[in-house]
């Protein structure tokens, strides 16, 4: 897959003095999702800022779709659409108005059929007329969603897309990024829920104080820094550990030992520590493993390379 | 040129206008049938005639001026800080279009909702007065203008404030004293010669002199010095607001 997106050492500083973003490079891939994940204030807002020319960089350099966005800023950005954070609406509009006019405004002639599609796959096209502020909160984020869709972009950046979102809404707006990625569309989203980005995401960036600390494939990334817990279940409780199995935590209850180990490692020790179980006369009712999560990973690595 | 980019912003800001036609229209025409009954009826029967212009009809240019200086200060800057205080101004950012897409389509808007009004306070002027109108084409390339240039600046304004109190400044504490002593409601040479010499530093005379000059062929300035005047104040605004999309300045951190 050819690279949609081509950032070199970008970075920006505010007037105020705070650096928000040094040095970050990243190829986007055509028709991925990639997921930046971070805490607050990493700089994520500022990074999809700048590809959509809200902000302007202090440095480096950035093309979409082969486009420089500050030379050939009208080529660069009618492939984008965006996503913001807030929900920002034209609050006595109504809805179809209001995707006829972000339409416009991208300079493509006037398709209500295009715009019936979108508004139908985003469950608002019986509310085509009601006026912005007669919605729902999630109405109105799948309204900035079709603004977005309007033009027909190849790309969209979602921002936090999903934020302040219940479960049942989230789910359908996966359905819909799903739907979108089908079609080819590249999309970046940001989001603190790691369960988004587990879910999602064909490739996982971690930014933290403005650096970008990694991009990995989802899959990759799970594998190298996912550590796995294997859990012993006892037929019968034990007060204590034998010294020859110190290396596991026992439960509360006396019947379950866990133990931690690096799943990519040559050796995980797990043949010994069973055998050692058999020796110790320890009955074993059951065997489990769990795979730590994104969200594992996701604070071992702040932690470590920040 | 994106010309579809530029209408799809001028129809939605024309929409505002036609959508609340009391608000847009009405009252604009009642607070000039005011300045009628208390400058014209009450007041101008006390004054013959300036320049032999009844005096009912001499103010009417000036509070044609006068309106089409509020008017598009406040809508441009409105239309424009508005999007700030909401956050939809991002789309505009984000759009595949220029600034000049973008100034076209503001500012032609909130020029031509003035042009519309001004157009109505004539015609509700001819209810009063006799109103000889010498230059009509040439009055209203002047009107066109001077819509076009407030707007502009209405337009650089909304950008700059930054809150309610400093968007409303500007009209306050500079306009309306420039307009009034701008000689919309009397002729400069009726001011003592000092005075008549301030009178002519300040722009919005040569607006307004000029404008007047359309209407009765006589005036405070030389016609020419009032278009020169009115050129520069638009050049000037044009290149402001350039520089503001050039640089981002309060609108790409």
């Amino acid at each position: 897959m050819s690279a949609m997106i081509e950032v070199r050492d970008l970075s920006k500083t505010y007037a105020s003095g705070t650096s928000a973003l040094s040095g970050v490079s990243l190829d986007i891939r055509e028709g991925e999702i990639l997921a930046l994940l971070g805490p607050n204030g990493a700089g994520k807002t500022t990074f999809i800022s700048i590809l959509c020319g809200l902000v302007t960089p202090s440095g480096g350099k950035v093309t979409v779709g082969g486009h420089d966005i500050l030379r050939d800023y009208r080529a660069a950005r009618a492939l984008i659409g965006l996503v913001p954070q807030e929900i920002a609406l034209e609050y006595f509009e109504t809805v179809i108005n209001t995707v006829r006019f972000s339409r416009g405004l991208y300079g493509k002639p006037a398709d209500d059929a295009y715009l019936e599609r979108i508004l139908r796959a985003l469950a608002l096209w019986d509310k085509r007329d009601a006026k912005l502020k007669e919605l729902s909160g999630g109405m109105k984020r799948r309204v900035l969603i079709a603004k977005a869709l309007s033009h027909g972009p190849r790309i969209l950046f979602l921002d936090e897309p999903t934020a302040g979102v219940d479960v049942n809404l989230r789910r359908e707006m996966w359905e819909v990024v799903r739907g979108l990625k089908s079609e080819g569309v590249t999309i970046i989203l940001t989001t603190h829920y790691l369960e988004e980005a587990e879910e999602m995401a064909d490739r996982v960036g971690i930014i933290d104080k403005g650096r970008l600390l990694l991009v990995r494939d989802k899959s990759d990334l799970m594998h190298e820094f996912g550590r796995k817990v294997l859990t012993v279940e006892l037929t019968e409780p034990i007060t204590a550990l034998p010294p020859a199995l110190s290396s596991l935590e026992l439960s509360s209850d006396g019947l379950r030992a866990s133990y931690r180990y690096d799943a990519h490692a040559d050796r995980t020790g797990i043949a010994r520590l069973l055998a050692s179980f058999a020796a110790e006369g320890i009955s074993v009712r059951d065997v489990a493993t769990e795979q730590s999560s994104l969200e594992d990973v996701f604070l071992r690595l702040v932690r470590d390379l920040a | 040129m994106n010309w579809r980019s530029i209408l799809t912003i001028f129809n939605f800001e024309m929409a505002r206008f036609w959508r609340t036609p009391w608000e847009s229209l009405a009252a604009p025409v009642v607070s000039t049938v005011l300045y009628f009954v208390v400058f014209g009826a009450a007041i101008g029967t006390r004054i013959q005639s300036v320049d032999d212009i009844s005096y009912g009809a001499f103010i009417v240019p000036g509070l044609i001026i006068l309106t089409v200086l509020q008017q598009s200060l406040a809508n441009a800057s409105n239309a424009i800080f508005m999007r700030k205080f909401v956050g939809t101004i991002h789309e505009i950012l984000a759009a595949p279009i220029s600034f000049i897409e973008v100034v076209a389509g503001f500012v032609g808007a909130a020029a031509l909702k003035s042009v519309i009004i001004a157009i109505v306070i004539y015609l509700t002027a001819l209810l009063f007065v006799d109103l000889p109108l010498v230059h009509p084409v040439l009055a209203l390339a002047l009107l066109i203008l001077t819509s076009f240039g407030f707007a502009l600046w209405g337009f650089l304004m909304g950008i700059w404030a930054k809150d309610w109190q400093q968007l409303q400044f500007i009209p306050m504490m500079v306009i309306t004293p420039l307009v009034f002593l701008g000689g919309a409601f009397y002729s400069a040479s009726m001011l003592p010669p000092f005075w008549e010499g301030v009178a002519k530093l300040n722009p919005v005379l040569y607006l307004v002199s000029g404008f007047r000059w359309t209407f009765f062929g006589m005036a405070d300035v030389p016609i020419l010095s009032s278009i020169i005047a009115l050129a520069i104040f638009l050049g000037l605004g044009f290149v402001a607001v350039w520089a503001i999309f050039r640089t981002g300045w309060r609108l790409r951190p």
